[in-house]
């Protein structure tokens, strides 16, 4: 076969992903002097991070001056079910505040309290009202910020550019492989270091909050260089998503409805989370209506409401009523803030949700209840990191963000993803710099590794085999949603395992009509591989956990086991399968074991 | 064309109809194209963006088109549906009369990459232009305080989502393509009046509006406020005002004299 061309570009330090992680990385390493370029798969602007809506959590102690990194800390531990990383909970507790508090020293403009500080507003599992916030577009505000950051300082930005392959020098990272979506030309990054800052994997499941980008790139580069993957069956189902009309089932219904004073009710009114109230939060739960709704006003006297359990609680205790016949008429139940609060503070609050059910659903959210459900939203496992430096066990690489795995454990707390990004894409921006620094030569690519890759991204514009990859990525989604969804069990996961493998066999059958210019078709053979990879390993690890916990709920192994409290699952990819092992996690000091011993 | 209701009616709870519609789409690149129809099943609750979706899917696997979030947040799925610009993804289908073919094309103020795709890089060009944030001092105890009534009007320009549906209607680039070398054109504007109407905001970008960024072309005829899927009001709340301060710092005498008296710069001229 010919050999096919690629133009090349050197840097330092590349950054694949340009959300609000990959954002900070870039904005750091190019503070710190080298060479940087920012790779992302759609226009600046548009990543994940956009649709972020609630808030950003961070203990700033506006609103609640009790609060510290210490309760941000254990919030966040026991909300991962004490399944996190302690390292990575504890940095990303005590540096939140400076993040946010930089986001507003570059322009960002947080709703504010009567003195004229950052408001915070109240979130599942969060003992205080803690999320620095826009309305519900806080994401929006955070890219944005970071977005215009960047481009002032001038970083390269490679834009509707896709990574297909990380190339290594010996062990070492030397450089990526991708193609630019316009022209599907290819093009080589020769880098020292790499950050990866690819987002999740929402796309493999059929009902999701996840744009098309989160297919899991990041999750595939790393174990096809050798990294390692933590905790992937621990996925997030958002207790409130849309679920009417069926083309916006799964659109994001912000926690914020609740934290705001919006509660859950079943088809006869009943408000049920008073029913789901699990041991582990007990002491700390409002146990009646009356509490619960003081609770917002008078956190010093009252207990939190069980609306706002985290997140793994809540949805589950959905998926039960709706079972058990007290859904709403879709197979969901009702979130109700039009009896509870009046109409111009529901507007102000959430303008957004106000905007999406009146334009998409025709439900107007100041006078009647929302239909929701649980939906797949965000996955707390990925690639195995250090705590301090975000590096992972391949020299020269570095992930940040939803691809990196280990601070929110078994279940992440809302908020604390818009702060995870800020906190770690900036320490990733940091290492990556210096790693770059120190390194004497720039790695070597490998022509040979090159041209194989290039001649592997061709295959779906060759084959004949008449596969349509557009049906292969519904059968996958359909397959993760009904055997890999919010309630798991051994024989349908085996299934899944079954499905996966055939469409895997299918992949090289699939038949893309048109070029190389700008077809979607093309993209989706590429990216199915991705998703495949992650559908597999998430199945494996859940296979692998017999217990439930967090983000993680098997029928068969319906409580939690002491045997899997203190493990992680590692998965690795050896000569192209995938090896599961148990392995500890770190240990944490005895001063912050002293925070969970505390009354509450 | 078939007016796209206030208020849309709520999809009906009945089992999904077996609607089909038909699209005719642009196909082609900048060298040559046409309109293709593409028929296809219609369910309940869908908008524009589905229908596409499943053309894709079954007829047409290399149908170009940019979108991400598919909920009226990223902007990215602009296009000009039976020639009225609007978000495909905030498009219901049962807005428009049954049995109509719909027709939907790319925008047309950016050059054509493929299909529905448009090369938009000259909104990222000129953002590099615009001079960065500079913010004043903090208090003295090192915290910023804002009033939410001051952060309320600025608020309102950063709900942009840049969809450059504005950028797209602006008949001064629209259709005078030379016009794209000195004018910046609406999303600029509101980029400009975020920045300057900012309350910690010490920069002055006076001298880009008047020069570069062309904010005299603007002859305030609304096109971009009307196509605003945010609501913003681009026309009053932000080229406005953005205008009466130029005019303030370049041509009104009293606050020549003033600046050449005082040697300083007036940094707050807004008017409300």
């Amino acid at each position: 076969m010919a050999s096919e061309s690629h133009e090349t570009h050197e840097y330092d330090v590349v950054i694949i992903g340009a959300g609000g992680a990959g954002l900070r990385a870039a904005i750091e390493a190019s503070a710190a002097g080298v060479k940087t370029a920012l790779i992302c798969k759609s226009l600046l602007g548009k990543a994940h991070t956009v649709m972020a809506e609630g808030g950003i959590a961070a203990a700033l102690g506006n609103v609640w001056p009790e609060d510290n990194w210490k309760v941000h800390f254990r919030d966040t531990m026991r909300g991962g079910k004490m399944l996190n990383n302690w390292r990575m909970a504890q940095i990303h507790a005590q540096e939140s505040p400076d993040r946010v508090l930089e986001l507003e020293e570059w322009g960002a403009l947080f709703d504010r309290t009567k003195d004229g500080l950052i408001l915070q507003r109240d979130f599942g599992g969060h003992r205080y009202a803690r999320l620095a916030h826009v309305g519900d577009r806080t994401g929006l505000e955070m890219i944005r910020t970071l977005q215009q950051h960047a481009v002032h300082k001038g970083i390269d930005v490679f834009m509707e550019c896709n990574i297909q392959r990380l190339l290594k020098d010996g062990h070492k990272i030397a450089g990526a492989f991708g193609y630019w979506r316009e022209s599907g030309g290819f093009v080589l990054f020769k880098a020292k270091a790499i950050v990866l800052a690819t987002g999740g994997i929402g796309r493999s499941w059929k009902v999701t909050s996840n744009s098309w980008e989160c297919t899991g790139d990041g999750i595939a580069l790393a174990l096809n260089a050798g990294a390692e993957l933590i905790d992937m069956e621990m996925v997030q189902f958002h207790p409130t998503g849309m679920i009417w009309p069926p083309s916006v089932r799964g659109l994001l219904v912000t926690e914020g409805v609740r934290g705001d004073g919006g509660t859950l009710r079943n088809n006869s009114g009943e408000r049920f989370m008073f029913r789901y109230i699990p041991e582990f939060f007990k002491a700390e739960t409002a146990d009646n209506e009356t509490e619960a709704d003081a609770w917002y006003t008078d956190k010093a006297n009252n207990r939190r409401t069980p609306d706002l359990l985290p997140r793994d609680e809540v949805a589950r205790a959905i998926n039960a009523e709706a079972k058990a016949g007290r859904g709403s008429p879709h197979g969901g139940v009702f979130l109700d803030i039009a009896s509870r609060r009046p109409a111009d503070y529901i507007m102000k609050r959430l303008p957004s949700m106000y905007h999406q059910f009146m334009e998409l659903a025709g439900v107007d959210i100041t006078k009647e209840a929302m239909e929701i459900g649980p939906t797949c939203h965000y996955a707390m496992g990925g690639v195995r990191v250090d705590a301090d430096t975000t590096a992972t066990d391949v020299p020269g690489l570095f992930a940040a963000g939803e691809v990196a795995a280990g601070l929110h454990g078994a279940n992440r707390l809302g908020g604390n993803s818009l702060s995870d990004l800020v906190v770690f894409g900036r320490r990733a921006g940091q290492y990556a710099a210096a790693y770059a620094k120190a390194l004497r030569a720039q790695p070597l690519v490998d022509a040979g590794e090159v041209e194989q890759v290039a001649r592997e991204l061709l295959v779906p514009l060759t084959s004949h085999g008449g596969d349509n990859a557009y049906a292969i990525h519904a059968q996958l989604q359909e397959c993760m949603q009904n055997n890999v969804g919010l309630i798991r069990v051994e024989n349908e996961m085996i299934e899944a395992l079954d499905v996966i493998a055939s469409l895997k066999r299918r992949l090289p059958n699939v038949t893309v009509a048109g070029g190389r210019h700008y077809n979607p078709g093309w993209h989706l053979a590429l990216d199915l591989q991705n998703m495949l990879a992650v559908s597999e390993a998430c199945t494996r690890a859940a296979l692998a956990r017999k217990e439930s916990r967090g983000g993680h709920t098997r029928d068969d192994f319906p409580s939690t086991d002491e045997r899997f409290a203190m493990v992680n699952v590692v998965v690795r990819a050896r000569d192209g399968e995938l090896t599961l092992s148990d392995e500890p996690l770190p240990e944490m000091p005895d001063e912050l074991k002293a925070l969970f011993e505390e009354a509450h | 064309m078939a007016a796209v209701a206030e208020r849309p009616a709520r999809p009906s709870t009945e089992a999904a109809r077996s609607d089909t519609v038909t699209f005719r789409v642009w196909r082609g690149d900048a060298s040559a194209g046409e309109y293709r129809e593409y028929t296809v099943a219609l369910d309940e609750g869908m908008v524009v963006l589905d229908v596409i979706h499943r053309i894709q899917a079954t007829q047409a696997g290399d149908l170009a088109v940019r979108w991400n979030c598919k909920a009226g947040k990223c902007g990215s799925c602009s296009a000009e549906i039976n020639g009225k610009p609007r978000l495909m993804c905030m498009t219901r289908m049962d807005t428009f009369e049954r049995g109509q073919v719909i027709t939907v094309s790319p925008i047309k103020t950016f050059p054509l990459i493929r299909d529905l795709v448009t090369d938009v890089s000259f909104n990222f060009e000129r953002a590099k232009e615009v001079p960065a944030f500079k913010p004043k001092a903090p208090d003295p105890d090192g915290k910023r305080r804002m009033h939410q009534e001051d952060v309320d009007r600025v608020q309102e320009f950063h709900k942009c989502i840049e969809c450059f549906l504005c950028q797209n209607v602006c008949h001064v680039i629209r259709d005078h393509e030379d016009n794209k070398q000195h004018f910046a054109g609406p999303r600029l504007f509101v980029r400009l009046a975020a920045l300057e109407m900012h309350p910690l905001d010490t920069n002055d970008r006076r001298e880009l509006l008047k020069a570069r960024a062309g904010l005299g072309y603007c002859n305030i005829t609304k096109c971009c406020t009307e196509v605003c899927p945010e609501h913003i009001h681009i026309t009053d709340n932000a080229i406005i005002p953005l205008k009466e301060r130029v005019v303030t710092e370049f041509y009104d005498p009293v606050a020549w004299l003033a600046r050449k008296l005082t040697g300083r710069d007036r940094r707050r001229g807004i008017v409300e």
